[in-house]
């Protein structure tokens, strides 16, 4: 047994450990590599067919989200579409951390907490005509209590009525701030009204003590600064910063065109 | 050393030496998956694979760990391990792995892997080892589901997510307990299961270290 504490056999079986462990782990990264991203896809757009309205338990997420979305990527600044990146393989988040694909917020602005800010979006469009859709879903993120709340915000094509909010990813206090995956909550977004005035400054908002006209949401109980998250990111992404532009165009089409 | 009956090995480790009841191993990852049955079992699940598999491998090639680093090759081995489940959970059950977020990663703090890998897997045959594994995963597995099953029941008023008592929220007429679904109640819960399995077993009572006397005083110095 003495031999084993030699220099040599400690460096050698030190050696041969990380060589068998590493060829192991990176096996495992590799082979199972593909399988994960189309997990991680699969999440994404059943997330999105959720937000519309759309999704039926059982069906085939692929199919249905190819039959029934069209992705655009649009330029968050004049709201114009764009065709300089293809929206298949866009990933508006990369650009978020690129300097030379966005702009840093100042404090003032960043309300949603973010820091920094894409100049291109990919925006998801139900029905055929890209100017007259009739559902316009939207990326949105932004600060909760603990954590970045990731999520999916649907409008109808006048670009005003909402259909409803979700969010796929966060770290919320489970039972409080968690019950933004509440349906019940969710539900009662369905039908608010995000502008008051034509112009791109958004009045919905969660409040406390019962909402009681349709530029208010009830806020989650024994989650204020969730609730308060949820209102800025709203804020910020329904703004001139944000989506502002773009859905300005749609505010002459009626509801539901 | 007497030889262990198999039985032994694999059983022993559920109630009468139990790594969470008893040694009161892997408390933080019991207190932070418990919130649901099916989470707590996934991560039961996982810690068995880890254990079972540390144990094997490091009982594999115990004769050639210089024990100058025999814990950097353990840790080397448990890692690879947890890195490998946390992939596998990953690909094939992405819901849960969602779920159990970095706890999965979190096994390799996980006091009951190392403490068996050091304490049995490095003295005694790969089989053996990897049957000392199993069982100790699943007396974690198993304080686990004990856990999951009053918090998912009392928290959310379901059982492995079938509605069981229904909830106010939905129309029913139970109020869930929102201190069951945050980490702390988990203590509770787990303090009432020691409570309980050493009300049974009354020779896994600790004796007392010392004795408090009563009405004692500290001395005061009165020499300044």
């Amino acid at each position: 047994m003495a031999s084993n504490n030699s220099i040599k056999k400690t460096l050698t079986v030190a050696l041969a450990l990380c060589i068998v462990c590493s060829v192991v782990v990176s096996t495992a990264a590799v082979v199972l590599q593909p399988t994960q991203q189309k997990n991680q896809e699969l999440d994404r757009k059943s997330n999105i067919l959720q937000v519309a309205n759309l999704y039926e338990p059982g069906m085939d997420v692929d199919d249905a989200f190819d039959e029934l979305i069209t992705s655009r990527v649009i330029n968050l600044e004049t709201g114009e579409y764009s065709d300089r990146f293809d929206p298949q393989s866009y990933d508006q988040f990369d650009a978020a951390r690129d300097p030379a694909t966005s702009r840093t917020l100042s404090g003032e602005e960043d309300s949603a907490g973010i820091g920094r800010e894409e100049m291109y979006s990919t925006v998801y469009l139900v029905g055929d005509d890209p100017d007259d859709p009739e559902q316009i879903i939207l990326p949105i993120r932004g600060q909760g209590l603990w954590g970045l709340m990731r999520g999916f915000f649907a409008i109808e094509g006048d670009g005003n009525t909402i259909i409803g909010l979700s969010y796929y990813s966060h770290s919320e206090t489970p039972g409080l701030g968690g019950e933004v995956d509440n349906p019940r909550w969710k539900s009662k977004w369905q039908g608010k009204e995000i502008y008051a005035e034509d112009g791109m400054s958004p009045d919905i908002s969660l409040v406390k003590g019962g909402a009681d006209n349709k530029y208010e949401v009830d806020a989650l109980s024994g989650a204020t600064l969730t609730s308060r998250g949820v209102t800025n990111m709203l804020h910020f992404w329904l703004s001139e910063s944000g989506f502002g532009p773009y859905l300005a165009r749609f505010h002459g089409n009626s509801e539901g065109a | 050393m007497a030889a262990e009956s198999v039985k032994d090995v694999v059983l022993s480790p559920v109630f009468k030496n139990n790594p969470i009841a008893l040694q009161v191993l892997g408390i933080c990852s019991a207190l932070a998956v418990t919130n649901s049955m099916s989470v707590s079992l996934v991560m039961g699940l996982a810690v068995i694979a880890v254990t079972a598999c540390s144990n094997l491998f490091v009982s594999l090639i115990r004769q050639h760990i210089p024990s100058s680093i025999r814990i950097i090759v353990q840790m080397t081995i448990i890692a690879s391990l947890v890195i490998v489940v946390d992939q596998v959970l990953k690909a094939y059950a992405y819901e849960m792995s969602k779920q159990l977020s970095v706890f999965v990663g979190l096994i390799i703090t996980n006091c009951i892997v190392m403490g068996r890998a050091e304490a049995y897997a490095m003295q005694n045959g790969p089989v053996m080892s990897f049957l000392d594994g199993v069982g100790n995963g699943l007396g974690y597995a198993v304080i686990l589901l004990i856990v999951g099953f009053f918090r998912e029941l009392f928290g959310s008023g379901s059982v492995f997510g079938f509605t069981v008592l229904t909830p106010v929220q939905d129309g029913g007429w139970y109020v869930p307990n929102g201190l069951m679904l945050l980490p702390p109640s988990a203590f509770f819960v787990i303090g009432l299961i020691i409570w309980v399995l050493r009300s049974m077993r009354t020779e896994q009572v600790e004796k007392a270290e010392y004795r408090i006397v009563a009405n004692s005083k500290a001395k005061i110095k009165e020499s300044v």
